[in-house]
């Protein structure tokens, strides 16, 4: 049975020192595509903080029961239904956001760390650690989204949550607002940053040179 | 992963459980939760006809569409009001699904297919806006038409002289976003209003012009960068519902003054 300290290692650990997304880097495409406003992102982190912890904690229950030669379909027949399960409530409840999110709560199907963490991890592990773990690297997916989010729609429109905190010319204001950030290309710069910042503070992140 | 679940008969029963399970779940989320996306999907439109219904009150979306907006459907043949069906047959009439229905539809020919569109509904929805007084505001026309990748839907809502466009929206499209997904950008559908839909001798005028439309032009819009599909599949949806297979009778009636006295 595991420790609770260990446990705690298990869903702090993908937040920052392990994040999928800095460290790994996975998951790319969506954070280039749904964090031109920090509702979107929320929306999205919270998604797929769903989506990883539940397919983690289905597929590690029957771990044992998968056979090895289709085990890659199994996982990802149940990944996709929770990810039509979470697109289907999304359209019923928070319509507004998924005409927004459109295609890319589908595509969470394909993204690498839903994949990534039943394979490496609850292929191997009790339910209970890898729901937590599912929650770990949802959150440090979240955390990197949110960040970046939050600069994108800041310095993109003026704002947050589409509050008003940069009043923009257009607007009457002063602040004229950074084009760039409002294209998904400008997630990049932030993420390539954020990376950077996160292998200063953590230097033993940085790969030996080859 | 011991070797005795390697067997053939276990792996396909194993598969067949878990696509079992996850088919139910999936099938009860899709069911369950139908009834609110298609109210959703209700409200969105509302919201879409009150944007360009232009009303400035501080009442309820079910509000305004009691009293403000008038639901009517209009011959598309004639141009005259169809006068012989109750409220709740109007409101609950589905314009998409009837230009599915032989019955309810024609198919139009190829040189009438200018939006590609293929078949038209013999019957379409019209939302009049009124102000508090009763006063016509705006008509709300539903148009639709071929893009680069998908139908895309507008409304258009035009002053009571039947010609000069106060607001646009498009609602539902498919384009390319941030090229041809522009048609919803606020700024471009801007470019739309005082615009004049028909020139002097009635025919059906609004043209999408690459690059700058020329200054003081009543029937030009700019192009959209980088969307010229889109942009001929948007002149192209004016065209053809201006004209005599769209609200071309109906447009006409109301420039001769048939809204005017109720």
């Amino acid at each position: 049975m595991a420790k609770s300290s260990e446990l705690k290692e298990v869903l702090t650990s993908p937040v920052v020192s392990n994040n999928p997304i800095a460290l790994q880097v996975l998951g790319v495409c969506s954070a280039l595509a749904v964090t031109a406003t920090l509702q979107n992102a929320v929306v999205m982190t919270l998604a797929v903080l769903f989506v990883t912890a539940f397919s983690n904690l289905f597929i590690s229950s029957i771990r044992n029961y998968i056979p090895n030669s289709v085990r890659i379909i199994v996982q990802m027949a149940i990944i996709a239904s929770l990810v039509i399960v979470v697109d289907q409530a999304l359209k019923a409840f928070a319509f507004g956001i998924s005409k927004q999110l459109s295609v890319y709560v589908g595509l969470i199907i394909t993204n690498c760390i839903v994949m990534g963490r039943a394979e490496a991890f609850a292929m191997k592990n009790k339910p209970f650690p890898s729901f937590m773990d599912g929650i770990g690297n949802g959150l440090g997916y979240g955390l990197i989204l949110v960040l970046v989010g939050a600069v994108r729609e800041l310095f993109g429109s003026g704002a947050l949550f589409g509050i008003e905190i940069l009043p923009l010319i257009s607007n009457g204001g002063w602040y004229q607002s950074n084009g760039l950030l409002l294209l998904p290309p400008s997630a990049f710069f932030i993420i390539g940053g954020i990376i950077w910042a996160i292998r200063v503070i953590k230097p033993e992140q940085v790969e030996p040179k080859e | 992963m011991s070797n005795q679940q390697e067997t053939f008969g276990r792996t396909i029963i194993v598969v067949l459980a878990v696509c079992l399970v996850c088919s139910i779940i999936v099938a009860g989320a899709a069911v369950g939760l139908r009834p609110m996306q298609i109210a959703n999907k209700e409200i969105d439109k509302q919201k879409n006809i009150l944007a360009v219904a232009g009303l400035t009150t501080d009442k309820s979306t079910k509000e305004i569409f009691a009293s403000n907006i008038e639901t009517k459907l209009v011959d598309i043949e004639t141009g005259e009001f169809v006068t012989d069906l109750s409220k709740e047959e109007v409101a609950k009439y589905d314009q998409r699904k009837a230009s599915k229905d032989p019955e309810k539809s024609v198919k139009l020919t190829a040189d009438q297919n200018i939006a590609k569109i293929n078949r038209r509904a013999n019957l379409a929805t019209v939302y009049l806006v009124s102000d508090d007084n009763g006063q016509l505001q705006r008509i709300i026309l539903p148009v639709h038409g071929a893009g680069l990748w998908s139908t895309m839907y507008a409304f258009v809502a035009v002053k009571p002289d039947g010609n000069t466009i106060d607001a646009i929206t498009y609602y539902e499209q498919g384009e390319t976003p941030g090229l041809g997904g522009e048609v919803e950008n606020p700024r471009w559908r801007g470019l739309f209003v005082g615009k004049e839909l028909f020139d002097a001798d009635g025919n059906p005028a609004i043209k999408i012009v690459k690059g700058q439309a020329a200054a003081g032009s009543k029937h030009e819009i700019d192009g959209l960068s980088g969307a010229t599909l889109t942009s001929v599949g948007v002149e192209h949806t004016f065209t053809f519902w201006l004209g005599e297979q769209g609200f071309g009778p109906f447009l006409s009636k109301v420039r001769k003054g048939a809204l005017n006295n109720g």
